[in-house]
């Protein structure tokens, strides 16, 4: 063992004693205050989370605990951004620490839904703004004057009349003795006193990731800690019926091997043989060379993608199972229609592919579960465990880690209770779980395919008249697979005066679930390029044929109309639409999206080469979230990045079930966008006056029917099925 | 069978499997965990490591075949975290997730060192093989210009001290 090994050992025992006693003794200031001050409030308040956010150590370190799972999408920066606004502190003087999962101190400590801005943007300031009321109060008493009298900046306190100053770490030990203000009240800043939200910052965990600390869930060592491999059966939900676990046991590494039954929740532990040794590396060598296991495949080995588009082909003969809504009158609108078009799309299952496999390290110990977990839902992960576990969630602790990416993949934490069932079966010793790639993605749960039937009507004013969708999608009974739904009002409900919304829903024994922008990412694809079919049957201009429309949008219509318009508006704007100098080859297509809250239009220009080499040039998006861009330098890097992403998708992925087994395993067979197929991405506030919301999500689902409107624009070749790189584009 | 190769400037001797990649021999033997797992099969980069000043992905190096070599990791990219590929990646806050980023980092050095003034196309040649989930190759690119630039500033400051690289 050299040196430097030896000092990062030390160095992680360190940051982990570090960690357990500020929790143990450290948060004696304000945070024992802040406990005492929620207890008094009652369970009847509301869930302001003014606990546990802030410490002012004695010596005027500031520290902000960062509350909420950090996957990529930069709330360990952006929260405690909040916070030290209303406290008045230089963010250049503020350590951020992630919490741990304390739903005592903490509320909404999960990732997921682009809800940590619309859900947090008051309650942090509040949090923030309470603990400097207590500081002036503290230094009201101390300088014997008026609260009123006192000013505070950048972490010090100032008394204008009398000259005096002192910095907050002077009243801290005062202040942990006062009530906590009513944060229902407590004064928040003006925006135009802001110097905090709304300016660039950087992202905390810099330094760690250039230099290449330990950061991650990998990244955990634990004292005495072993590895483990667990092999499921490839088949959904298959059982292991027998495994030659001793030949595995003698192989090199392995310390033990076992047979684990799990349950028939895909979601939660399911069958398999865990593999468990000192070094991964042998312990994922023993499992590929030497187990064999014979599996119980189940009924979901009869299912494949084929046998998917065979179903979805004869629902497609019969009316829809279920009616979602009928707005007027469909077949007569249609029918007298001026122009009409009728067309049939399709999207596949995709993989989330986070680029940190799957893992979890456990140590169970006297009945008592420790976790060091990347999940984007702590509170479900520990609540799993503890069910599994027969233990209570008090017996439970959960380190969060960050994650290298989640995009929804983290949001199930099968790996996380695999890893508790592992560490029970090893009690007293400390287990990290990691997956390979190949097991990632095998067993994901999935963006559900679709299948979409579409009939639309134009009359002779340009007028969309009629649109009527049969969705065949994935589900039992009348309940949708999760993220296979869609809502009886999605845009263009309530804009086309007769609408016929219907769905068929085919069983899968495929896990399915939220990927980026679940449901958004796929029916945006289908709805948007539709609506560009119809535009051009009727000779419309794409962009002012979708103005028009929603010009024309009733009131039930579920996105803010005129909040649409504008980002469409200036997205043609900033994009040039409409341009003639564009040369051969080069076209333009253009695409809106409401989802998590947030507006987005986008304009995509590609170049498609007479023989169908497709470049994706340039991307304009225009987002509305509202009246802040909390932290400028990452929200374009996250717009960018969704955009990126869904042109990947778009491009080259999808995942096909044959034997009920997922047929890609690795990035040589399910391409991510590289570099060189990155376009230029330019982001466009369009501010307004709502609160802010997420942005995680919503530039994602435009970007891939504005692509495919882009690529018709160049080939008149409509692009219904995705990825796009199973066509010929060639024109000319 | 011991294997022994210098790690970030001082020698080490590792004894492991010699067809162990190197990789797993650096995270989980050497407690270096900058280099990041993330295929297994040399199509993502996470794991990307200088090998004798080549970048090369160390999921797929065996540990005998780096015998007697000189192997820098992440963690040995400069003594005090100042690559100007560092800094660049701070003034411009690359990273999203960061999980990407040392593989990214490494290969962006060795791209420096044998051609200080990269253009977009020779940047997309050298990261091709260094995928970023999250979407940061815009970011990435314009680390690399920005830390050449200051390659250049710093080699014009320095005169009559030019070498050729």
């Amino acid at each position: 063992m050299s040196g430097a090994a030896m000092e990062r050992r030390q160095f992680l025992k360190v940051t982990a004693l570090a960690g357990g006693g500020l929790l143990l003794s450290s948060y004696s200031e304000l945070v024992a205050a802040d406990v005492a001050a929620t207890s008094a409030i009652g369970g009847g308040a509301a869930p302001v989370a003014l606990t546990g956010h802030v410490r002012i150590d004695p010596d005027g370190t500031i520290t902000i605990m960062a509350q909420n799972p950090e996957i990529g999408q930069g709330v360990k920066t952006m929260l405690p951004m909040l916070i030290a606004e209303e406290l008045d502190v230089a963010w250049e003087s503020v350590r951020v620490e992630q919490a741990d999962l304390d739903t005592d101190l903490y509320s909404g400590q999960f990732a997921g839904g682009s809800l940590a801005t619309p859900m947090h943007w008051y309650p942090m300031r509040r949090a923030g703004a309470a603990a400097r009321q207590m500081l002036l109060a503290a230094a009201a008493q101390e300088w014997g004057v008026s609260r009123d009298s006192l000013e505070t900046e950048e972490g010090v306190v100032h008394h204008r009349a009398s000259g005096r100053s002192a910095p907050y770490g002077a009243f801290v030990t005062a202040a942990a003795g006062l009530a906590v203000p009513d944060p229902e009240t407590v004064p928040l800043k003006d925006p135009s006193e802001f110097t905090i939200i709304g300016t660039p910052r950087g992202n905390v965990d810099i330094d760690p990731i250039v230099t290449g600390q330990p950061l991650f869930g990998i990244d955990v060592v634990q004292p005495g800690m072993v590895y483990a491999v667990f092999e499921k059966c490839p088949v959904f939900g298959g059982k292991v019926r027998s495994a030659n676990l001793d030949a595995v046991r003698a192989a090199p590494g392995v310390q033990d091997a076992f047979v684990v039954e799990g349950g028939s929740d895909l979601s939660g532990l399911l069958s398999g043989v865990a593999i468990v040794g000192d070094n991964w590396w042998q312990l994922n060598q023993a499992r590929r060379t030497v187990l064999e296991v014979e599996w119980d495949e189940g009924d979901t080995a009869a299912e494949s993608s084929e046998g998917y588009r065979a179903q979805a082909d004869a629902l497609f003969q019969q009316p829809p199972q279920r009616s979602l809504r009928e707005d007027g009158e469909f077949e007569a609108a249609f029918q007298a229609a001026a122009h009409t078009v009728e067309a049939e799309y399709h999207y596949p299952f995709l993989s989330h592919t986070p680029l940190e496999p799957q893992n979890c390290t456990a140590l169970f110990q006297n009945g008592h579960l420790e976790l060091w977990a990347p999940t984007q839902t702590p509170e479900r992960g520990r609540s799993m465990a503890a069910d599994l576990l027969g233990i209570s969630q008090q017996d439970i602790t959960l380190h969060l880690t960050r994650m290298g990416g989640g995009f929804g993949r983290r949001l199930s934490n099968d790996y996380l209770v695999e890893t508790a069932w592992i560490a029970r079966q090893l009690e007293g010793t400390p287990v990290k779980l990691q997956w390979t790639r190949e097991d990632d993605m095998r067993h994901d749960f999935y963006r559900p395919a679709g299948y979409h039937r579409l009939e639309g009507g134009v009359d002779d004013s340009g007028r969309l008249v009629a649109w009527r969708n049969h969705f065949v999608s994935f589900g039992r009974g009348d309940g949708f697979a999760p993220s296979a739904s869609v809502r009886d009002s999605e845009f263009p409900a309530g804009a086309v005066p007769n609408m016929s919304m219907g769905v068929s829903l085919i069983p899968t024994g495929v896990p399915t679930g939220a990927l980026r922008a679940p449901g958004s990412n796929a029916l945006a694809f289908v709805y948007q390029s539709f609506l560009d079919e119809l535009a051009h049957a009727a000779g419309a201009d794409p962009l002012q044929f979708r103005l028009d429309l929603l010009a024309g949008a009733g009131p039930e219509t579920a996105l803010d109309a005129p909040r649409m318009i504008r980002v469409l508006e200036r997205v043609r704007d900033v994009s040039g639409w409409g341009a003639t100098n564009l040369p051969e080859g080069t076209g333009m297509g253009v695409a809106f999206h409401f989802s998590h809250r947030g507006y987005v239009a986008e304009v995509v220009q590609a170049t498609v080469s007479p023989d169908g080499a497709l470049t994706v040039d340039k991307v304009w998006a225009a987002v509305d979230i509202g009246r802040h861009i909390i932290n400028p330098l990452n929200a374009e890097n996250n717009a960018q990045g969704s955009v990126i992403e869904g042109i990947s998708h778009a491009l080259g992925q999808e995942i096909t079930i044959a034997d009920g087994r997922v047929s890609q395993s690795n990035f040589n067979n399910y391409p991510l966008l590289r570099m060189s197929q990155t376009p230029e991405v330019e982001v466009h506030w369009v501010e307004s006056d709502n609160d802010p919301t997420g942005l995680g999500e919503p530039p994602l689902p435009p970007a891939i029917p504005a692509l495919c409107s882009a690529i018709f624009a160049v080939t008149g070749k409509r692009i219904r099925e995705l990825p796009i790189w199973k066509h010929n584009l060639s024109w000319g | 069978m011991p294997t022994t190769f210098t790690l970030n400037g001082s020698p080490i001797t590792v004894d492991a499997p010699p067809e162990m990649p190197l990789l797993w021999v650096l995270r989980d033997m050497l407690d270096l965990k900058g280099t990041k797992f993330g295929c297994g099969i040399s199509q993502c980069g996470a794991c990307t490591v200088h090998v004798n000043g080549q970048a090369a992905r160390s999921c797929r190096v065996r540990l005998e075949t780096v015998e007697g070599d000189d192997v820098r990791t992440i963690e040995g990219l400069s003594p005090d975290g100042q690559h100007p590929l560092q800094v660049a990646w701070r003034e411009v806050d690359v990273p999203q997730c960061g999980y990407c980023q040392a593989g990214q980092l490494m290969a962006a050095a060795a791209l420096l060192e044998r051609n200080p003034n990269p253009s977009d196309d020779d940047i997309d040649a050298a990261m091709e093989r260094n995928l970023c989930r999250c979407g940061t190759y815009i970011r990435i690119r314009e680390g690399i210009h920005r830390a050449a630039r200051q390659l250049a500033d710093t080699a014009g400051n320095e005169s009559g001290s030019q070498e050729a690289k």
